[in-house]
């Protein structure tokens, strides 16, 4: 029989490598990106230019590589900002109960009734738009699901009789928090922290694309499919099939990746 | 039947703090903007040939001298009579221009949450029934790749294939251009491709969320005494019925998901919409035609909400019963 256990393990490991080296080549290419060479422009894609040349004589392949390392550095930053909102929230949600619990909760549910793409535009317009604009605008509207979460979660812990006991036996608050509470929720927060990821930079992208994301002389996916939309009826399909292909190839790879991570982590589900 | 009344009286206050909250907000954010409402809406050079005077009658006029406190009060003042302001862009009043702006999106906005919400259950019923079998890893991976697509990126990806292409469908807007009186006929065809890119988007959600319903039901119990028992038809008797719940609040929570899908999309098809025009006011700093469109959203998702916890009530009688005991 096949080892899902190790199988999941071996597919972690090839696709942290995988997004590591696009980060990495795509920090490396944001000079290449931005270069014009206008004795060839308009190339449709072809062996020495896989991804095809865009009206500016730039290579798409180092603009699409240097737009999915800004992505997934974005994704990064606004996933983890975000988690640790959620986390800290969601904690405090559930252990002082009272009108914390319900102010946080109205919290959460002010921040969901919005739609997101909308509430980004506004915080991305208050913060001034560019990059700190579009970054606070994900990370502060990507918390309430995982925070109301972590209440659930740790309002079902208080109520397990091996925590109560250790409370009634006198240990400090502090104790029940690192030694008791911390190890029950790391796995759920790990897998939510990973499955912010795609969301985190489909928003970004979006956001970026509609024009209050990251400012247009930076090589972002949003920047660089919203520049093709007009070269679009003219029949430049290259422009905006690969950066897009690429840019759903590693979300699914950071989904997949939390997929395969909540099943290993969910001791009922491991073997399945 | 009173604390039905209660119930609902009871979410309504709920729902209108929340109004005020999101309004407040929003208020707060756009304060907080750089946007000068004297150069967003005079423009730079007009600015720099006004006299001082002018310029602190304009200031006066938009109240950029008066406190976020004063200015918020004054806006919710006139918006509980009906006056939201008048949009800086269009120069009509904003209930007006969402007015319109909704009844173009409410086409989109209504099919694509029909078909999405009817192919979601769909695909989730058939993936959870024939779990782990190859149905099952086809719906699932389909969901995958799709919530891991942009929307507006499907968008372009529908508009080459479909428009440029094939040629068969228009590239963009709501009708044909020039059309004064546009037939029912020439308003789908228009709507044809946001409607598809927002229920491609929208179903997966859905879906994958029902298959996970689908499964849990069928690890239950009572399904496993219903085999026992040698039951027929149990999809239709038990898991159908279990499911109408979650598929309730799934359904009803995707308005957020579907309005703000359009958003993208309509900006993608040049689709005269609520999303193109939150875009456009946005960019142009028109606050108050942004400020009422929030909280129009707003509305419309929270009324979603609402609606979906009174029909729990009429699916489910133990919730019925429950409301009245309680």
């Amino acid at each position: 029989m096949k080892n899902r256990r190790k199988n999941a393990l071996i597919l972690l490991f090839f696709a942290c490598l995988l997004l590591l080296a696009i980060t990495l080549a795509g920090g490396a290419l944001s000079e290449t990106a931005s270069e014009t060479n206008f004795a060839h422009k308009n190339l449709s894609p072809c062996p020495a230019y896989p991804f095809g040349i865009d009206w500016m004589g730039r290579d798409m392949l180092a603009r699409t590589l240097a737009g999915l390392s800004l992505s997934i550095r974005v994704g990064g930053l606004t996933a983890c900002v975000s988690a640790a909102i959620a986390l800290a929230l969601g904690t405090a949600c559930a252990l002082s109960g009272g009108w914390v619990d319900d102010l946080i909760s109205w919290l959460i549910d002010l921040v969901m009734g919005v739609p997101h793409i909308l509430l980004i535009i506004l915080i991305s317009l208050a913060c001034g738009q560019g990059f700190w604009g579009v970054t606070a605008g994900v990370a502060l509207t990507h918390w309430p699901s995982l925070a109301r979460l972590v209440r659930g979660e740790v309002i079902q812990l208080c109520a397990a009789p091996w925590f109560r006991m250790s409370r009634r036996l006198g240990v400090s608050r502090g104790q029940l928090l690192r030694d008791h509470l911390l190890p029950h929720l790391l796995p759920q927060f790990l897998t939510g922290l990973i499955l912010q990821f795609p969301h985190a930079i489909l928003h970004e992208a979006s956001v970026t694309f509609l024009g209050f994301g990251l400012p247009p002389e930076k090589p972002a996916i949003g920047v660089i499919l919203e520049e093709s939309m007009a070269y679009l009826t003219t029949g430049r399909w290259w422009l905006a099939l690969f950066p897009g292909l690429t840019l759903v190839a590693v979300v699914a790879l950071f989904a997949l990746m939390g997929e395969r991570l909540r099943l290993l982590l969910a001791p009922a589900s491991a073997q399945d | 039947m009173r604390h039905r009344l209660q119930f609902t009286a009871k979410k309504l206050i709920r729902m209108a703090l929340l109004l005020l909250g999101v309004s407040l907000t929003a208020f707060l954010l756009m304060d907080a903007s750089p946007l000068d409402p004297l150069q967003t809406n005079v423009g730079q050079t007009a600015l720099g040939s006004m006299s001082s005077e002018q310029i602190a009658r304009l200031e006066e006029y938009w109240g950029a001298n008066t406190p976020a406190a004063e200015r918020y009060l004054g806006w919710l003042g006139s918006a509980l009579r009906g006056d939201l302001g008048v949009s800086l862009l269009y120069r009509r009043p904003v209930p007006e221009v969402i007015g319109q702006r909704l009844a173009n999106s409410l086409w989109l906005l209504v099919l694509a949450w029909a078909l999405s919400g009817a192919a979601g259950l769909a695909l989730g019923v058939l993936a959870g029934a024939s779990r782990g079998r190859w149905p099952d890893r086809l719906v699932r991976g389909w969901c995958l790749l799709i919530s891991s697509t942009p929307a507006f990126w499907l968008a372009l990806l529908l508009l080459m294939v479909f428009a440029v292409w094939l040629k068969v469908l228009p590239v963009g807007l709501s009708v044909p251009i020039g059309a004064a009186a546009p037939t029912l006929a020439q308003r789908l065809r228009h709507a044809l491709l946001p409607v598809l890119t927002l229920s491609i988007t929208g179903a997966a959600n859905i879906a994958l969320h029902t298959r996970e319903k689908v499964v849990d039901v069928l690890d239950s119990d009572y399904i496993l005494f219903a085999r026992a028992r040698g039951e027929k038809h149990i999809l239709r008797r038990h898991v159908l019925r279990n499911v109408a719940l979650p598929a309730i609040t799934l359904q009803f929570g995707s308005i957020g998901e579907i309005v703000g899908g359009s958003v993208v999309v309509e900006q993608v098809f040049s689709y005269p919409g609520l999303g193109q025009a939150a875009v456009a006011a946005g960019l142009g700093g028109d606050m108050p035609l942004l400020l009422g469109i929030t909280v129009i959203t707003a509305a419309l998702v929270f009324g979603g909400n609402l609606v979906a916890d009174l029909l729990y009530g009429v699916v489910d009688p133990r919730i019925r019963r429950g409301a009245a005991r309680g």
